[in-house]
């Protein structure tokens, strides 16, 4: 409960920060909505020549578009922001003030900056998801609105797990910023259904940067052609991840010697 | 003529050295440059596939052909003068390169064509690197391979001066990331980066004829992929000239004008 309440004193912060750029919202507005009519106009014109890819149908095409939406705006709200900032004040020592506050620094640092605008992106990505639900009609039951929720949840631990240990790795190596850069090229992938790409893509999408856990994996869940034993395979390689991501993270304090240290 | 010979020789020099000192960067614009032509490469291929082995006159081997190429191509006559150019703008820099005795652009240029000696290549290899993942199937006339020189020249330019003229924006509107992304959204579509102009509907196709676009990308994948006859090509290259032309004649007006307006921060 008191995680929330600090989640949302970062987010008023986050708030009064960006009011007084209130041009900023109709710029984000305005890229949002381009980015989006471009992926839906690709959308349209494949779907143009075939009613189906790689056994997915265009609802379901569009459920992704969604779902890809919705994980960018997560990623660019909070976790993008956070960890660059830490990377950040690893490099300069800021982050002794982190440690010194009376709560767990790993979560002071997930949710210390707040890109509000981002929220767009979370909204228009959900207004998708609607559409394509709607579209879907009676093909979603309760047990795969049930999955898509465990593996959207499993697919954001994932996520942030991953993106954790990569900005930990700041504490050894002083410049990996670049690393994260790179995802955000590699994310634009996650757009079309994974199975669609030959099995070396397929791998380095799901196991190196696991994108298929976020965007292809929720999708899938949502238009009930996941297999059980994904779903297992997603949920226990979340609690692994953020076991990891954890014992990292420690390792990677005590190696951080601060300014004047 | 020699001081030009000078100052190109130069700028390479420079752009060399920050090359090689931000490499990482270097392979972040790889990446991004390789990847989505893949990605669209893949998702035409499995169309073709499964609408009976080909679509729109492309074979799931003819779309791998065309979106190397397309990769190569893209990168032969990209820029990244409009992101530059906002920030020269807002920070000033740009004060310093106005104080030079040569016009602001050649070093542009330059700058331009030595990183594409380095990163091209890179680029030549990557591409051979994906012939046996993907089987691309092209066989071009040997007179359309020596046109595609001409096409990729004249391509390069017209986007050159065509991005160059888009960037000076910058000098009225401080922040002008809409007005680029509008753009690149227009050039995604019309250039063929999306998929060959052919697939689309014919008002589209039109559009992409009259506009610059086509003739800074999918003009000289076309060429080279051994879709267009002698005449067509002959033609193609003809609107790429008006297009240069019409490009320079914007690129004067435009920065008489900006040049004018521009006020560094600060000044």
């Amino acid at each position: 409960m008191k995680y929330f309440q600090l989640f949302f004193v970062f987010f008023r912060v986050g708030i009064l920060g960006e009011l007084a750029y209130r041009v900023n919202f109709f710029v984000q507005l305005f890229q949002s909505l381009v980015e989006l009519g471009t992926a839906l106009l690709g959308l349209a014109v494949v779907f143009s020549y075939t009613n189906t890819l790689g056994g997915w149908h265009p609802d379901d095409v569009l459920a992704l578009v969604g779902v890809y939406f919705f994980v960018g705006g997560i990623i660019g709200l909070v976790i993008q922001p956070g960890m660059g900032k830490l990377i950040e004040s690893v490099r300069d020592g800021t982050l002794d003030f982190t440690l010194a506050k009376p709560e767990d620094a790993q979560l002071l640092v997930s949710i210390q900056r707040i890109e509000i605008w981002k929220f767009i992106d979370i909204v228009l990505g959900l207004g998708v998801l609607a559409a394509a639900l709607i579209r879907l009609g009676e093909h979603v039951g309760g047990r795969e609105a049930l999955s898509f929720i465990v593996m959207m949840l499993s697919g954001a631990v994932i996520l942030y797990s991953f993106w954790l240990v990569l900005a930990t790795l700041s504490f050894w190596f002083v410049r990996v910023e670049n690393i994260l850069v790179i995802f955000q090229s590699v994310y634009e992938a996650g757009r079309w259904p994974i199975s669609l790409y030959p099995g070396w893509m397929r791998f380095a999408l799901t196991f190196i940067i696991p994108i298929a856990f976020v965007t292809t994996v929720p999708a899938e869940a949502l238009t009930g052609r996941l297999s059980s034993e994904t779903l297992f395979g997603a949920v226990a390689l979340a609690a692994l991840l953020f076991t990891i991501s954890r014992l990292v993270w420690r390792m990677g304090l005590r190696q951080y010697s601060g300014t004047s240290a | 003529m020699r001081g030009f010979a000078e100052l190109y020789l130069q700028q390479f020099k420079t752009t060399f050295a920050s090359m090689v000192q931000y490499r990482a960067s270097l392979i972040i614009w790889m990446i991004s440059h390789v990847l989505e032509p893949v990605v669209y490469l893949i998702v035409w291929s499995a169309v073709a596939a499964t609408e009976g082995g080909s679509v729109g006159n492309f074979t799931p081997h003819e779309f791998a052909a065309y979106f190397i190429v397309l990769m190569l191509v893209n990168h032969v006559t990209y820029t990244w003068i409009m992101y530059e150019f906002e920030y020269r703008v807002r920070e000033g820099t740009f004060s310093a390169a106005l104080l030079k005795p040569v016009h602001p652009i050649h070093s542009d240029i330059a700058d331009n064509i030595s990183s594409k000696l380095v990163t091209l290549p890179l680029m030549l290899l990557i591409a051979l690197g994906l012939v046996p993942l993907f089987h691309p199937q092209l066989a071009p006339p040997l007179w359309a391979i020596t046109a595609a020189i001409p096409a990729l020249v004249l391509a390069f330019g017209v986007r050159f001066l065509l991005e160059w003229t888009l960037a000076q924006s910058a000098f009225w509107v401080t922040r002008v990331g809409a007005i680029n992304q509008v753009y690149f959204v227009l050039v995604l579509f019309l250039s063929g980066q999306i998929a060959p102009l052919t697939l689309f509907p014919s008002p589209v196709q039109l559009l992409a004829t009259i506009l610059p676009f086509r003739w800074m990308i999918g003009f000289p994948v076309e060429l080279l992929l051994g879709r267009l006859s002698p005449v067509q090509a002959v033609e193609g290259l003809g609107v790429q000239l008006v297009w240069l032309m019409i490009g320079f004649a914007l690129f004067r007006i435009v920065w008489r004008a900006g040049i004018r307006v521009y006020s560094a921060v600060g000044a």
